[in-house]
């Protein structure tokens, strides 16, 4: 596995590109490379990056903001608890506006629940400290970038002796959402883009047995344009050289092995379990849940939370998108009705989500359609 | 109501607003001249009519504006700095003379008197600044759990100036500037509301520009439109511009100033800056063979020392705002969809 | 999903940390990276720090900590 030289911005960028050009005019065919974190996908897209790629070249977003992937249930969960059970509901911001069955948690808030945003896990383990009368659920979601903070809360709980703080759990685990796309036959993917922070947390490693088992380059990059840059050439020249490999363009915070800490706390306080997600089903051990010595702190076992059946919007192909079968302007309502102003599915709601970065950023016609701009 | 003579300012630390306060009674009379008159009090607030007359105008410019702003107080300013200086700034990107300002006060039964003074004590201090006067103002008191603690709103009258300042003015080739570092108020607030335990370095810029701009419009000729970047941001502005235009305009990344401190809350909070509102910051729009004078006029101002150019508008007549990125790429610029949240994704 | 930020650790305590850049300074976790101490860079994400970076290599990958650097390394 090879590491990364250091990035000069403007230089490096600039040859970057001409790699990028270079290889992508050895290509036999046109390459579809899919990067699975929301925040690659905003950053592709704000820096420009998009209208600097060869013709042949896509960058696909996949199933990486968790936000699009959190299935309406766990919604309308976080939303039924805050009613019903008068819990005060702390969440990351990125979740306020997701629509579940009967509305967001934002317009729950409008409503009169106590919906409070928090920046970090641990303030809403202060607010359960700071008043024992109240029941706080903290929403915990993400991938493993996020996982370790959701831990290390519930041990925080614990060591408190707090009665009154759980976590309602929708924590997904990025490698079975990867394999699941793959096997699913249902979209060719010439290599990855991985996620810089998981890998962070979970290793450069972690990746190997895409590379092993698909014949797939993965490179694993940081979040600067001129970072997704350099790897986006990469994965090309790979392509173009017909030698699938893993490598790890962001060793200035990627090890091989990851944040063993941080592993050990996942490990600690949740087990792999099996998890339903938009697009791609019921996933085995794509999930976590708590084990059952936090028991105690589960929100789903605590207050009995129903789990119903949820109907997707007839016409939502947001399950699609996230998988990459589909790009934005294939799905009927994109654009018409679903807009930024009016979504329907998180992949517009969500700052990350593909259909908004699409709509917000390279597609103006999309907007005078629907009205937006005039 | 009578006229009263101003009385010594009073400070009434521990006292708070009631009901009454707002009833138009004598309550009312005793925290207006007690609170109000000695900080805001000028010769024709002083005669206490039902309505105020003054001189000044011939073509009138009018606007109108509420702040709901929380928290009351921020780093860099406050809700009164803030509701002067958002009037008189709606009024002097127009080319007005801000002449007088209505003021209406919505207090919450239960606010502590001494935050209340603060305020009329920033808001005399800003309309001192702005050389405008409030002319005349209510004050009503709503009960406990209504409201935020105070809610303003400023009526503000101007004498229309001999500029014409239309989107219908502008034309290919001229250029955009910003008279300094974006993205500065609306960082701090958002801070200060929802991460109360960072310890910000970023300050609000909020604050009258009036005079920086009757110098601007009055030494440099090829000004066109002026607009102030609040809510909505500098991609807000730029994106309406293109549209009202009809034209193409084009933002260079690299030109544009952000703080550092500014650019790293924004980063940590998933924010991009070109949403985010200023309240002490102008947008030019000048023929490019002025603006090197309006660089000039406006960096001899306090408030407009880092001004610079950030774009242009081009002759496609597609009306589309486009960023020119760092990285060489483009992407385009739409006005945000509402309240920028923050994230971790 | 993957927000996350350089940072300087200005203060150390135990498993609690101010971290700094720009002047901005937030109270985060360290429990995630126990090997750091008052100095060193971080990587920062929704209040945790989730790894340590080597100021050099930090300070080439993300423009704003060259812009720190550059005005000489301290805020």
């Amino acid at each position: 596995m090879n590491t990364t030289a250091v990035f000069d911005s403007r230089e490096q960028t600039h040859q970057s590109l001409e790699r990028l050009r270079a290889a992508a005019g050895r290509l036999n065919r046109p390459v579809k490379f899919m990067e699975i974190c929301g925040t690659h996908t905003m950053s592709a897209f704000r820096c420009g990056l998009h209208s600097l790629m060869p013709e042949n070249v896509t960058l696909l977003s996949g199933p990486g903001c968790p936000v699009c992937v959190t299935s309406q249930s766990d919604i309308d969960q976080l939303i039924d608890l805050a009613h019903h059970a008068k819990a005060t509901i702390c969440t990351y911001g990125d979740m306020l506006r997701v629509a579940g069955s009967h509305g967001s948690l934002e317009e729950c808030r409008a409503a009169g629940a106590d919906i409070r945003m928090v920046y970090s896990s641990l303030d809403a383990v202060e607010i359960a400290r700071l008043d024992f009368s109240r029941q706080v659920v903290f929403a915990a979601v993400g991938f493993e970038t996020t996982t370790p903070s959701s831990a290390v809360a519930v041990l925080e709980a614990e060591r408190m002796g707090l009665h009154n703080f759980t976590i309602l759990s929708s924590h997904k685990r990025i490698m079975p959402a990867m394999r699941a796309l793959l096997d699913s036959g249902d979209v060719r993917i010439d290599g990855f883009l991985c996620p810089g922070h998981v890998a962070v947390i979970v290793g450069a490693d972690v990746f190997e047995p895409i590379v092993r088992n698909y014949h797939l380059p993965c490179i694993i990059a940081g979040f600067e344009g001129p970072q997704i840059a350099a790897a986006l050439a990469r994965l090309t020249e790979l392509v173009a050289d017909g030698t699938p490999a893993l490598e790890n363009y962001y060793s200035q915070a990627v090890t091989a092995h990851g944040n063993t800490t941080a592993q050990k706390v996942i490990e600690q306080v949740f087990v792999p379990a099996d998890w339903q997600w938009r697009g791609l089903g019921d996933l085995k051990d794509s999930g976590l849940a708590l084990r059952p010595h936090y028991a105690h702190f589960d929100a789903r076992l605590r207050f009995s939370v129903r789990r119903e059946q949820v109907k997707e919007t007839p016409g939502c192909r947001c399950g699609d998108v996230i998988t990459g079968r589909a790009t934005p302007p294939e799905c009927r309502l994109f654009a018409t009705a679903c807009t930024p102003v009016r979504a329907i599915g998180p992949c517009m709601v969500s700052s990350e989500g593909t259909c908004q970065a699409w709509f917000k950023y390279s597609r103006v016609k999309f907007a005078r359609k629907a009205g937006v701009l005039s | 109501m009578t006229a009263a003579s101003p009385s010594r300012k009073t400070s009434s630390t521990g006292s708070r607003i009631s009901l009454a306060h707002g009833g138009g009674g004598q309550l009312t009379d005793e925290l207006f001249v007690s609170a109000i008159l000695p900080r805001l009090g000028n010769s024709v607030l002083n005669d206490l009519l039902d309505s105020a007359q003054f001189a000044g105008a011939g073509r009138l410019a009018m606007t109108i504006d509420s702040y709901i702003v929380q928290p009351l107080k921020f780093p860099g300013g406050d809700i009164g700095r803030l509701c002067i200086s958002g009037t008189v700034n709606d009024l002097a990107v127009c080319g007005a003379r801000p002449l007088g300002i209505a003021l209406s006060l919505i207090l919450t039964e239960g606010l502590d008197r001494q935050v209340l003074e603060d305020v009329l004590d920033s808001i005399a201090a800003t309309a001192n600044l702005a050389d405008v006067k409030v002319v005349t103002g209510d004050t009503k008191v709503v009960g406990h759990g209504h409201g935020d603690g105070i809610y303003i709103t400023t009526a503000g009258v101007g004498a229309a100036g001999p500029y014409v300042l239309h989107p219908s003015q502008v034309r290919p080739g001229d250029v955009l500037i910003i008279s300094g570092p974006i993205a500065d108020h609306g960082m701090a607030v958002m801070l200060a509301r929802q991460m109360p335990h960072v310890k910000s370095a970023v300050r609000s810029d909020v604050a009258p520009l009036n005079h920086m701009i009757a110098d601007l419009l009055e030494g440099v000729p090829g000004v066109v439109f002026l607009r102030d970047p609040t809510r909505g941001g500098l991609a807000g502005v730029a994106a309406d511009l293109a549209a009202r235009t009809g034209l193409h305009i084009t933002l260079n990344e690299t030109d544009i100033p952000v703080r550092p401190q500014t650019l790293h809350a924004a980063d940590m909070l998933g924010i991009d800056p070109l949403d985010v509102a200023n309240e002490g910051k102008i947008v030019v729009v000048v023929r490019p063979d002025s603006a090197a004078q309006a660089l000039e006029a406006l960096r001899e101002d306090k408030h407009g020392k880092e001004a610079c150019i950030v774009g242009s508008v081009g002759v496609d007549e597609d009306g589309i705002c486009e960023l020119r990125t760092s990285m060489g790429g483009r992407r385009i610029l739409q006005k945000p969809y509402g309240e920028q949240l923050p994230r971790i994704c | 999903m993957c927000l996350a930020i350089p940072a300087r650790l200005v203060s150390c305590r135990g498993n609690h940390a101010t971290a700094d850049l720009h002047g901005n300074r937030v109270e985060i976790s360290t429990v995630l990276v126990p090997q750091t101490k008052v100095g060193d860079w971080v990587l920062l994400h929704a209040g945790f720090a989730i790894q340590k970076l080597d100021e050099r290599e930090a300070a080439e990958t993300w423009a704003v900590v060259k812009d720190l650097r550059d005005l000489g390394g301290g805020s």
